[in-house]
């Protein structure tokens, strides 16, 4: 029997309030949900590769059939591939959205438009099924959750179509910047490029995920703070692997040693992985659905002096 | 006798080649190789090198791995420090010094290479500081003084291709396409400690099929008679692209002292062979094919470039190149075409002197004349005013005169009143006594 106190929490008895967290996970694994993750960059540097390791499958668009030494496409083309994974119980519906041709073309203006275009495709298809008046139990969530820039290891500063890149989008959804083939850098030209790459972001006004704004307590503050101190995350990916001390690990075999992908030591991979899939998944999607989408809604909203919804038989275009 | 066979020798050298007649007696130019040889050490050799590719493929250490010199120091501003946002083009020169022999190295960096959004024309830069120098060339060349002829045509251009794995960047295509018959072009695969050995075979095959299929004309190694060397020719050609590495730092392994790259998992060396190609392109570069990419720089890129130009010049009919003087005659001819221009051009000055110096009289004696007729039209003028002056003077003494008269006249007047007054006086007086 319990007994209301006014404010306090203390109860006489059991109640089992706490078997809502147990409820909760029993829906969403049921349920399943979305990922969406959308890999930049110029091409070799390893992006299809750490997307397979990150998610221990080959869920890239390389693998879906796709040639080794395709030639480089002459403007951008987004590609998306999904893949159902499982885990624990737990169904992922995982969507890869590789840009093949960014950066590749001697002259790369506006390149980012399409990929830019892209996310505001995807925020648009879900703002129209919001506005439906018989709208779906759960609408398909093809928003793009996170966006992973890889940056070239030059080892001496960002280029400019990094930053260009970055500005541009990372107002519309999460910029995550790793830098890729990290193993190209011994320990310290590491060091030195990351803080190099942090200084130029701040100084660009560049707010890549973590957000500082979005932090929401002070736990958060200082975990993130601590994520933000160690980005841009430098990573190797492979998906070989090879018998180092006994163990079978994911790396890659050089003439003069073994690149071990998951070892702290090496490479920052199992940060990148820990961070991205392990503690901050939700909240990436919370961010991209809170945040993201409710300024695109806002600003769609202001324009066209408002929405009129309409059901889902009407074939016609909506008057938004 | 011998010296008539060393004659025949000579000159039937290239009918009978595998004919070799012994001489009779020591003539002494076997030297001749020697005397070269001491020549060129006493000379010390030039030769330039351009690099090109975008930043941070390690251009700077690589030039700094293979002449052992810190060309670029730590100090050199880098691409983090540019300002620039444009292809500059910048010469760097450094004198290296080895067993008695000096090369004065000029280095030609191109900073802002492919590291803009948009990097069309980027190459532009490079084609024109490769054809100026041609151009500074073929004008020494030509000139009838030619003591102090400096060469500085870039003899061998180093292509840095970033380590991507798959294969050329459109960017990569378009400046080797367009290079390949200005100079001696070298791809090199930049950082190859990126690759893993597989992935580094995959992409050189990858590289030189594009290569074949764009046509490019990559520098080829000369063919010798030499097995040996044929050899050793053959295994650079299977590993083109070299794949290089570079650094400067020394780290102990196993006991012995590398330069190499140390990283958690192990020691890339830079001179080992397994690792990287590094050494193939220190040898070829510097230790056996120097000279020759200097050759092919002379023979065929700037024999392209000079006869292009000089078609350009007699098929226009036009002489386009006033600076550069009728390049087909011979010395004697030139000196006498030289003196010709010369008079002429002395002739020429003379007259307008001459004229300048008629224009010149003329218009001072138009000045002249000027200051004359002004002179005149002055004295008119005053003589003018003078006259005047005088007709009044004289019209003012007549008046005068009159005055004078007049009062003269009056003053007469008075001076007989006064007497008849006196008179008329006394009368009375006279009168009255009575």
């Amino acid at each position: 029997l319990a007994k209301m106190s006014g404010g306090g929490s203390t109860l006489l008895g059991y109640i089992g309030i706490d078997t809502i967290i147990e409820q909760m996970r029993k829906k969403t694994m049921k349920a399943g949900f979305d990922f969406n993750i959308m890999v930049v960059g110029n091409s070799g540097l390893g992006k299809s590769t750490l997307v397979n390791t990150l998610f221990k499958s080959q869920v890239s668009r390389r693998s879906a059939g796709w040639a080794r030494d395709e030639k480089i496409p002459k403007t951008i083309e987004i590609k998306a591939v999904s893949h159902v994974l499982e885990e624990g119980g737990v169904k992922m519906k995982l969507t890869v959205v590789d840009t093949p041709g960014f950066g590749d073309q001697i002259n790369n203006d506006n390149c980012w438009e399409p990929i830019s275009k892209y996310i505001n495709e995807q925020y648009e298809k879900f703002l129209k099924e919001e506005v439906n008046i018989t709208r779906k139990k759960r609408i398909p969530d093809t928003r793009v959750h996170c966006c992973i820039y890889f940056i070239t290891p030059t080892g001496h500063s960002l280029r400019s179509l990094d930053i260009e890149f970055m500005k541009r989008l990372s107002h519309s959804v999460n910029i995550i910047p790793v830098i890729a083939k990290s193993d190209t850098m011994t320990i310290e030209e590491r060091l030195e490029f990351k803080q190099r790459v942090r200084k130029e972001l701040e100084m660009g006004g560049i707010e890549v995920y973590p957000q500082k704004e979005f932090d929401e307590d002070m736990e958060d503050k200082s975990d993130n703070d601590k994520i933000r101190e160690a980005m841009p995350f430098a990573v190797v990916g492979s998906d070989k692997e090879y018998q180092v001390n006994g163990k079978r690990v994911l790396g890659r075999k050089t003439a003069w040693g073994i690149v071990e992908v998951e070892n702290p030591n090496h490479c920052e991979f199992a940060q990148l992985r820990d961070f991205l899939i392990r503690s901050h998944l939700q909240d990436l999607k919370e961010v991209t659905h809170n945040i993201h989408y409710e300024t695109y809604r806002a600003k769609r909203l202001n324009e066209n002096g408002g929405l009129h919804p309409i059901t889902c038989n009407d074939t016609q275009e909506s008057n938004l | 006798r011998s010296h008539l066979k060393v004659l025949l020798l000579l000159v039937h050298r290239h009918e009978i080649p595998t004919l070799q007649k012994n001489l009779e007696g020591y003539v002494g130019f076997a030297n001749l190789p020697n005397q070269v040889y001491r020549k060129s050490v006493k000379r010390g050799f030039e030769f330039t090198l351009m690099v090109v590719g975008e930043s941070g493929l390690g251009k700077s250490t690589l030039i700094n791995s293979l002449f052992l010199t810190d060309l670029y120091s730590p100090e050199y501003p880098g691409p983090s420090h540019r300002i620039k946002k444009t292809v500059q083009v910048e010469q760097s020169k450094v004198l290296v010094k080895e067993g008695g022999v000096q090369l004065l190295l000029t280095i030609v960096d191109t900073p802002g290479f492919g590291d803009a959004v948009d990097n069309s024309n980027c190459w532009q830069p490079v084609i024109d500081y490769i054809d100026s120098k041609f151009e500074d060339y073929l004008n020494a060349e030509s000139r009838v003084n030619r003591r102090l002829m400096p060469d500085s045509r870039v003899q061998c251009c180093l292509y840095f291709i970033a380590p991507s794995g798959h294969g050329l960047k459109p960017l990569d295509i378009e400046f080797m396409k367009r290079l390949h018959e200005k100079v001696n072009i070298i791809p090199l695969i930049a950082k190859a400690d990126t690759m893993t050995p597989e992935e580094c075979q995959q992409f050189k095959k990858q590289i030189m099929k594009e290569i074949q299929e764009h046509k490019i004309k990559i520098y080829e190694f000369p063919e010798t008679d030499d097995e040996e060397e044929m050899k050793m020719i053959r295994r650079i050609k299977d590993r083109l692209p070299l794949a290089v590495v570079g650094s400067n730092t020394i780290i102990e392994v196993n006991g012995k002292r590398v330069r190499g790259r140390q990283y958690p998992w192990g020691v890339a060396e830079v001179e080992n062979g397994e690792h990287c190609d590094f050494t193939i392109l220190r040898n070829m570069l510097i230790r056996t094919h120097m000279q020759d990419l200097k050759d092919v720089t002379n023979n065929v890129h700037y024999e392209n470039y000079r006869s292009r130009k000089l078609a350009a010049v007699t098929y226009n009919g036009v002489d386009n190149n006033k600076n550069k003087g009728q390049l087909t005659k011979s010395p004697l001819a030139q000196m006498e075409e030289e003196r010709r221009d010369h008079v002429s051009k002395m002739r020429k000055m003379e007259q307008e002197m001459e004229q300048v110096f008629e224009m010149k009289v003329k218009e001072k004696l138009q000045k002249l004349r000027d200051s004359e007729v002004e002179l005149q039209r002055r004295h008119e003028q005053m003589k003018k005013n003078l006259e005047a002056q005088h007709r009044e003077l004289e019209e003012r003494r007549r008046q005068h005169e009159e005055e004078k008269g007049g009062w003269e006249a009056q003053q007469r007047i008075l001076e007989q009143q006064k007497l008849d007054a006196s008179r008329t006086l006394e009368k009375n007086k006279k009168k009255k006594i009575f």
